[in-house]
């Protein structure tokens, strides 16, 4: 039997037509503001991150980077993405995978409320958590009397962190999941997997590219709040400061060198996420254009 | 495997998809499952893998009632419309899934499986393909991989949605003739559903003509294509013409003529006389017979379909003439119909 050509997925694209091309003056003008923009407002910056962190030799950088105070905060900074950043992963594909392969009443509100932590200031999602769990606030007493400790500590920061991450990952993944429709999992159903199955083997391998750009996502700003966690974690030193808060304090004290070297490792972290990102658009485009909804 | 469908309803949030459904499927039958969208074919497929529960009614494999079974436990291959193949697996992978995913005892070695899919690989004729990823493969590679990945776990039926649904008119005729042989080399007991009058007649054994959430005809293909028992199955299999006509004393009459048919056992009044264009009889001069006028006429393949007026209020119908045939336009044509048959005027 004679089979038509192979035909393979990958995205082409249309040139474009004379008509809608601009002139060349009028593009090199355009890319020119455009790239002058960004020098200005992104490079700029970075740059001078760097150029400060090392302004007194690399010795003072790692000197810096090597204090106590320092050391803590950067424990307590990958402490709290490494606990926020699984939750969010497993709570990020529960409610991606219910709203999309699910009919249910309070569907697009559950879509809504995932949406809330982009549209609320960090800081009022920390303050929430101080009238919360504060001394003065609606469980402070209960938690006191337990002797459970969660503002101004540890507990306090991840649950902030969390409340401000958890839209990375389930917006990633519900786009994709609706895409992907009930199909392959119902072939795997009917080919005698378990439920159990089905996800491992179907739908997480579907979905791993955009699950991994949401986890990026998601740990460059559970390693990066600062408004939050600013107003949750009472700025102990060597306790409750993580990296971004503990910028702000070595800056306020006139250490520019330290500020700025703490502040060379999230930026280093943004770098890295910005290239593990693109990277991931380049491979697989496709997979997430679906995904690319904001 | 027998498979027995017995007064099954099934409704979607209050809307019904299927009304008492009753189907006995025989075993190693391949059989259609035919009707236009929303006729409930899909949702009867469905029913029999166990993708959907029944609201009322039952469905039996063999004498074991599968209704309340999962999809899982009813071992049952299904081909989805669009083939649903795993996009990150090989073809290997993907035909093996079904082994691969037992356990304990029922799970074959990992080179077991392997074996097992290159074997359904040379039956489905696509060998040397197994390394390759779906989206590699043209449509009709999809299909037949697809249909081998349902046969690997031995399933007690085959169940094939729209199987050809995706596929150009060149690929899926022979899809057809290959599909056939398939069943007829394993006898799997296989139910597809199809929107394809002609692909339903020409494949399947028995054909099942479904509308509205009911089932209209079982038959062979002879059955349905020569006697249907409905206006529906007239209209929806092959061409039909149709033409009110009024019933007394057992003889069909077009206005104040009779037109040579007896019909003894219908009941007199109003009714609906249907028959194929292409089986009439032709005659000479009008004593009993319907006689009209030719309002256009077109070649279609090697015969002539004239459209004709007939009586006072120029009703239309179609029939079939040689193609050298003298009828022009505005000439008049008196013909019979050879089968026939009288419904009820709605």
């Amino acid at each position: 039997m004679a089979d038509p050509e192979i035909k393979s997925y990958e995205p082409h694209h249309e040139s474009q037509s004379a008509a809608v091309t601009e002139s060349r003056p009028v593009k090199a003008v355009l890319m020119a503001f455009a790239f002058a923009f960004l020098a200005v407002f992104l490079l700029l910056p970075l740059i001078v991150v760097f150029h400060e962190a090392l302004a007194k030799g690399a010795g003072a950088y790692t000197e810096a980077l090597s204090s106590p105070d320092t050391r803590s905060a950067i424990r307590l900074t990958l402490l709290v993405a490494a606990i926020s950043v699984p939750l969010n992963v497993v709570f990020g594909i529960s409610a991606a995978w219910a709203i999309a392969k699910f009919e249910f009443k309070g569907k697009a509100f559950l879509t809504t409320l995932i949406d809330l932590p982009f549209s609320v200031s960090p800081v009022i999602s920390g303050l929430v958590y101080v009238l919360l769990f504060g001394a003065q606030g609606l469980l402070g007493a209960w938690l006191k009397a337990h002797g459970i400790v969660i503002l101004f500590a540890v507990p306090g920061i991840v649950l902030a962190t969390i409340f401000v991450t958890f839209p990375f990952v389930a917006r990633e993944l519900i786009p994709l999941m609706q895409e992907q429709g009930n199909g392959d999992e119902e072939a795997a159903l009917s080919l005698g997997a378990s439920g159990w199955q089905a996800f491992w083997y179907v739908t997480l391998p579907n979905v791993k590219w955009g699950l991994l750009y949401g986890v990026l996502l998601c740990n460059a700003r559970a390693m990066g709040e600062f408004g939050a966690v600013s107003v949750v974690s009472g700025h102990i030193r060597g306790l409750t400061n993580t990296m971004p808060l503990h910028v702000e304090i070595l800056y306020n004290e006139y250490n520019a060198v330290g500020a700025f070297a703490v502040a060379s490792l999230l930026a280093g972290l943004a770098l890295v996420t910005l290239v593990l990102k693109t990277l991931l658009e380049m491979r697989y485009g496709a997979e997430l254009a679906a995904a690319r909804g904001h | 495997m027998e498979v027995r469908v017995v007064n099954v309803r099934k409704e979607f949030e209050r809307f019904p998809a299927l009304h008492d459904v009753s189907l006995d499927i025989r075993s190693g039958e391949l059989i259609a499952l035919l009707g236009p969208s929303g006729s409930g074919k899909t949702t009867l497929l469905r029913l029999i893998a166990g993708l959907e529960r029944p609201t009322k009614g039952a469905i039996f494999f063999g004498d074991e009632d599968a209704s309340q079974k999962s999809i899982q436990e009813r071992n049952v291959g299904f081909v989805f419309q669009h083939y649903a193949l795993f996009r990150h697996m090989t073809v290997a992978d993907n035909i093996g899934f079904g082994l691969k995913v037992r356990h304990g005892a029922a799970r074959p070695s990992g080179q077991e499986i392997r074996r097992r899919a290159l074997e359904l690989l040379d039956l489905v004729q696509l060998s040397g393909l197994e390394k390759r990823y779906p989206a590699q493969l043209s449509g009709g590679q999809r299909q037949r991989v697809a249909l081998a990945r349902a046969m690997a776990i031995e399933p007690k039926v085959l169940l094939l949605d729209e199987p050809f649904g995706a596929l150009d008119a060149q690929v899926r005729r022979e899809l057809r003739r290959w599909l056939r042989e398939i069943h007829d080399r394993t006898g799997h007991t296989t139910v597809f559903v199809t929107h394809d009058q002609e692909e339903a007649l020409e494949l399947a054994d028995r054909v099942v003509v479904m509308s509205q959430g009911r089932i209209e005809q079982v038959g062979t293909a002879d059955d349905i294509y020569d006697t249907p028992n409905s206006p529906f199955v007239y209209s929806f299999i092959g061409e039909s013409s149709s033409l009110p006509v009024k019933v007394e004393n057992g003889e069909v009459w077009i206005a104040d003529r009779p037109i040579g048919l007896s019909a003894p056992h219908a009941p007199s009044g109003e009714a609906v006389l249907h028959f194929r264009p292409h089986d009439v009889d032709l005659v000479d001069g009008c004593s009993g017979c319907i006689a009209g006028t030719v309002a256009a006429s077109r070649r279609v393949a090697g015969t002539r379909r004239v459209e004709l007026e007939i009586g006072g209020e120029r009703q239309r119908v179609e029939i079939e003439l040689p193609v050298d045939h003298p009828a022009a336009q505005k000439s008049r044509v008196a013909f019979r119909p050879r089968r026939w048959k009288l419904f009820p005027a709605t």
